[in-house]
């Protein structure tokens, strides 16, 4: 059978030419998407694939609680905090450790840190190529790129033709050295690249820019964290002593010295995300007013569990509120509990893992992670060499989490939508100033509900929310100060460090808002050992392979009905799953043997 | 290198030592255990910065942007016998280190020396230590004998490399604690003693990329013996036959999981 409507309301056709992609570039770890394409090259039936067997929960197995979050760390070279927090909090709640005030606040500053840098560089570094051409830059007039910069971002100093002149200087010297080596995954005479050579220029500089800034905003996580590029985390607080009006010699890490450092970091990144980066995405949006594409379940299901507390262990406090959207109705927002086990549940029907049971699903605390490597009768090529999956069968390494059997997106967008629609009025602002400043730019009339399910509205939605961290993150530096000032210096809760002081069997969760979305840990711990631990990534949730009802996940439903410029450049189906920042979480080497980065693009 | 650059000889001299690669993969935790070792081992004179990079990616820009001299260890697939010893200089570097995919959303070391020169980076010198990996793609494994025993060939190729740059290594008088560092907990011994056998914790990747891993002459001949034939037609075989055959990947692991796919 070639045409099937999905039980979430997605039609598939896999009847047309199959284009491979494999490996998806520019993401974290290794992904393989496939497609079918009709006669005008729309895109009409979508599998993603996770190809990577990543057993982190096994060999975390008979491990130290209190360790667990430096292997997290590890997992991969992007998520390092947001692992390491949800592992310290997913042990602290299983041990029901309450961390001090201050400990909030400074992990609260380390994650909004994190999640500033992450979503820049993610925009600047992997997505921009999407939409940006660098060659094209070198035919940009500098005065005219001063002009637009004007136009766009009035308040970033940088705009001088001068400067521009000496930015394309700098990149032709570059490319004519033969180092594209930065810019060499592009399809860079693809019609399907719509800004003008000033606009392309604009968005070079700033990618220099962007390259210089985000070094300086993670020295934060060397104050706080007394060390980078792996910060230290501890459970029941921070490992990080205050003596406020100490010198270093006195051997505490944070007195004033530092906490001004770090506002002076934290100022430049609010600035950054508020004259570039948003003026950046709203200035290249307007050229691509007429691809509103991606959009997929958005449009109807999204989810997360909320984070960003102000009142620690109060959720009703959450900066970004959790929820659950089904249907696209944005007027009523479920609720989210991750212990339920009616609501999380991971499905393995089309995963190569084995249940019992594959119709039904398991709560992560009482999760397996048996693999199972099997392909379906009709996969093409050999187990080793697959030219075309079988999705009818097993076809991922990704399981396949849902929320009450609904497939969900989840990350910032799912956020902005679940703010936007509980009247949070920092997002809602947000959304309603940007899409004017848009709307005015693109000459049209789009309201947020038609834009922000869209892969543009992704794109936009990281860069206000990296501009929600920023603000968040100088908050939370004032009351730290302000805590510390009233005499409050503690940073950890150490009275159940003990493991003697434990129950024998206890069971906890940890979540945050991580970059990519929401991230769970679940962690079952016996006789001061893990006994289970399971991961829930947000990539998880929107590279979900199909569960065992047959509903796709975010990444597939986003692809369907794009149109293709060029089947065999698959520029729009990078453009769209970038734009949800793929994260398949394990930092190793071997998928390539002979370095070749360009995707191999297989059409038939 | 492309771009005009600010240093130059009057300048102090700043060295970073960097152990890049993922411990919790094998081999590919090579360059990290490596400048762990020459950590315990070394007192550093104070331009000298020993980091474990891990595989951070454009995380460590600013501390290559800040030095002048970048001396790096890592594990690289040379295509070489296992646990070989190669030395590359200079201009040659970014294309060996381009073989590998680094971390950050699969950025390669190479493209992150390749931004730091687009900012203006232009170190004195750059060397890489690169040893061939046994095995990469078992994870939560630790490094294999034959390649853990070339720490102290690595790590003296590397003082006689900073000796080259005019920099003297005192040996420590009392081996330094292991945490220096990474976390305790990621300490080789600590790392090793607390770790799941492979029984309890299989490690084994998806059989096409192990395929294409270093070790792939071993792979590649089992590959062909248990899969010579195109999906279709396998399909074909008994249950049981086809458990064997298509299951999973035959383990590499020599510590204890012998068997064929699945957990026990």
């Amino acid at each position: 059978m070639t045409q099937t409507r999905t039980p979430n309301g997605f039609d598939l056709d896999r009847s047309g030419r199959r284009i491979v992609v494999d490996p998806v570039t520019r993401i974290e770890g290794h992904m393989r998407c496939e497609v079918n394409v009709d006669d005008n090259n729309i895109i009409r039936n979508a599998v993603s694939t996770g190809t990577m067997w990543r057993g982190l929960e096994v060999i975390l197995k008979g491990r130290d609680p209190r360790d667990a979050w430096a292997f997290v760390e590890r997992i991969c070279g992007v998520c390092t905090g947001c692992h390491a927090l949800a592992s310290v909090r997913a042990v602290e709640n299983a041990l029901d450790i309450r961390i001090p005030r201050n400990a909030h606040l400074i992990r609260e500053m380390m994650a909004k840190v994190l999640q500033w840098h992450d979503h820049v560089v993610h925009f600047y570094h992997l997505h921009a190529l999407d939409w940006v051409n660098p060659v094209n830059a070198l035919r940009a007039d500098p005065r005219a790129t001063s002009r637009l910069q004007q136009l766009t971002g009035p308040n970033h100093p940088l705009s001088s033709p001068g400067y521009f002149r000496d930015v394309q200087n700098r990149l032709k010297t570059f490319i004519e050295s033969g180092q594209l080596g930065l810019f060499k995954n592009g399809y860079w005479d693809n019609p399907a690249y719509k800004l003008s050579p000033e606009a392309d220029l604009m968005a070079t500089a700033h990618y220099l820019e962007a390259l210089d800034l985000q070094k300086e905003i993670v020295k934060v996580h060397t104050v706080f964290g007394g060390k980078n590029p792996h910060p230290n985390y501890m459970v029941g607080g921070v490992p990080c002593a205050i003596n406020i009006d100490g010198d270093l010699a006195a051997g505490a890490p944070l007195n004033m010295e530092r906490l001004n450092f770090v506002r002076a970091r934290m100022e430049e990144a609010f600035a950054f995300s508020q004259n570039v980066y948003l003026p950046d995405v709203i200035a290249i949006a307007s050229f691509y007013k007429d691809w509103l594409h991606g959009g997929g379940l958005a449009g109807s299901n999204v989810m997360d569990y909320g984070d960003y507390s102000k009142v620690n262990y109060d959720k009703s406090t959450d900066q970004l509120k959790g929820g659950a959207i089904v249907g696209g109705n944005w007027d009523e927002v479920h609720e989210v509990d991750p212990t339920d086990p009616e609501q999380i549940q991971e499905f393995v029907a089309h995963s190569w893992y084995r249940y019992a049971d594959e119709s039904k699903g398991l709560h992560p605390w009482d999760g397996e992670t048996e693999h199972h490597y099997e392909l379906g009768q009709a996969t093409v090529g050999t187990r080793t060499h697959i030219r075309e999956l079988d999705e009818s069968a097993k076809y991922s390494w990704i399981k396949s989490p849902r929320w009450r059997g609904h497939a969900m997106e989840v990350g910032p967008l799912a956020r902005y939508i679940l703010n936007y629609a509980q009247g949070n009025e920092f997002v809602i602002d947000q959304v309603d100033s940007s899409l004017a400043a848009f709307n005015q730019l693109a000459g049209t009339r789009l309201t947020p509900r038609q834009a922000l399910p869209s892969t543009i509205g992704r794109t936009l939605a990281r860069a206000l929310e990296a501009h929600y961290c920023a603000s968040m993150m100088l908050d939370d530096w004032h009351e730290l100060v302000a805590n510390i000032r009233a005499g409050d210096l503690a940073t950890a809760n150490i009275e159940k460090w003990d493991p003697a002081s434990w129950p024998s069997e206890a069971r906890g969760v940890g979540i945050v808002a991580a970059p990519r979305g929401m991230n769970g840990h679940w962690i079952r711990i016996k006789d001061g050992k893990i006994e289970n631990y399971q991961c829930i990534v947000p990539t998880t949730w929107n590279g979900s392979p199909r569960d065992a009802e047959g509903n796709i996940g975010a990444f597939e439903a986003s692809l369907l009905g794009t149109p293709m410029e060029r089947p065999d450049e698959p520029v729009e189906i990078l453009r769209t799953l970038h734009s949800f920042d793929p994260c398949l979480a394990c930092s190793t080497h071997v998928m390539s043997e002979d370095g070749e980065e360009l995707s191999r693009v297989t059409v038939r | 290198m492309p771009l005009a650059m600010d240093n130059n000889d009057s300048q102090a001299s700043s060295i970073l030592v960097l152990g890049i690669g993922n411990v919790l993969w094998a081999d590919e935790g090579f360059g990290v255990r490596a400048v762990e070792a020459l950590h315990r081992r070394f007192d550093v004179p104070p331009q000298v910065t020993v980091l474990d990079g891990g595989t951070q990616g454009l995380y460590l820009l600013p501390y290559i942007q800040a030095c002048s001299e970048l001396l790096v260890i890592d594990a690289i697939d040379y295509g070489l016998p296992p646990a070989t010893i190669h030395v590359v200089r200079d201009d040659e570097v970014p294309s060996f280190m381009g073989a590998k995919k680094m971390s950050l959303h699969q950025t390669g070391f190479q493209e992150v020396l390749a931004a730091a020169q687009l900012l203006g980076w232009q170190p004195r010198h750059l060397t890489l230590i690169g040893v061939q990996p046994q095995v990469i793609d078992d994870y939560g494994g630790s490094l294999r004998p034959e390649v853990a025993a070339r720490i102290d060939e690595v790590i003296q190729l590397a003082v006689e490399e900073l000796g080259a740059w005019k920099v003297t290594l005192r040996p420590r008088e009392a081996i330094a604690d292991q945490g220096g560092l990474a976390a305790p907990a990621l300490a080789l011994d600590h790392y090793e003693g607390q770790r799941p056998s492979s029984r309890d914790a299989c490690r084994l990747g998806d059989a096409r990329f192990l395929v294409q891993a270093s070790h792939a002459e071993t792979l590649t001949d089992t590959d062909n013996e248990t899969d010579p034939s195109p999906m279709a037609e396998r399909q074909h075989h008994q249950p049981s036959a086809s458990r064997s055959s298509i299951q999973g990947p035959t383990c590499l692991d020599t510590t204890g999981c012998s068997r064929e796919g699945g957990s026990p």
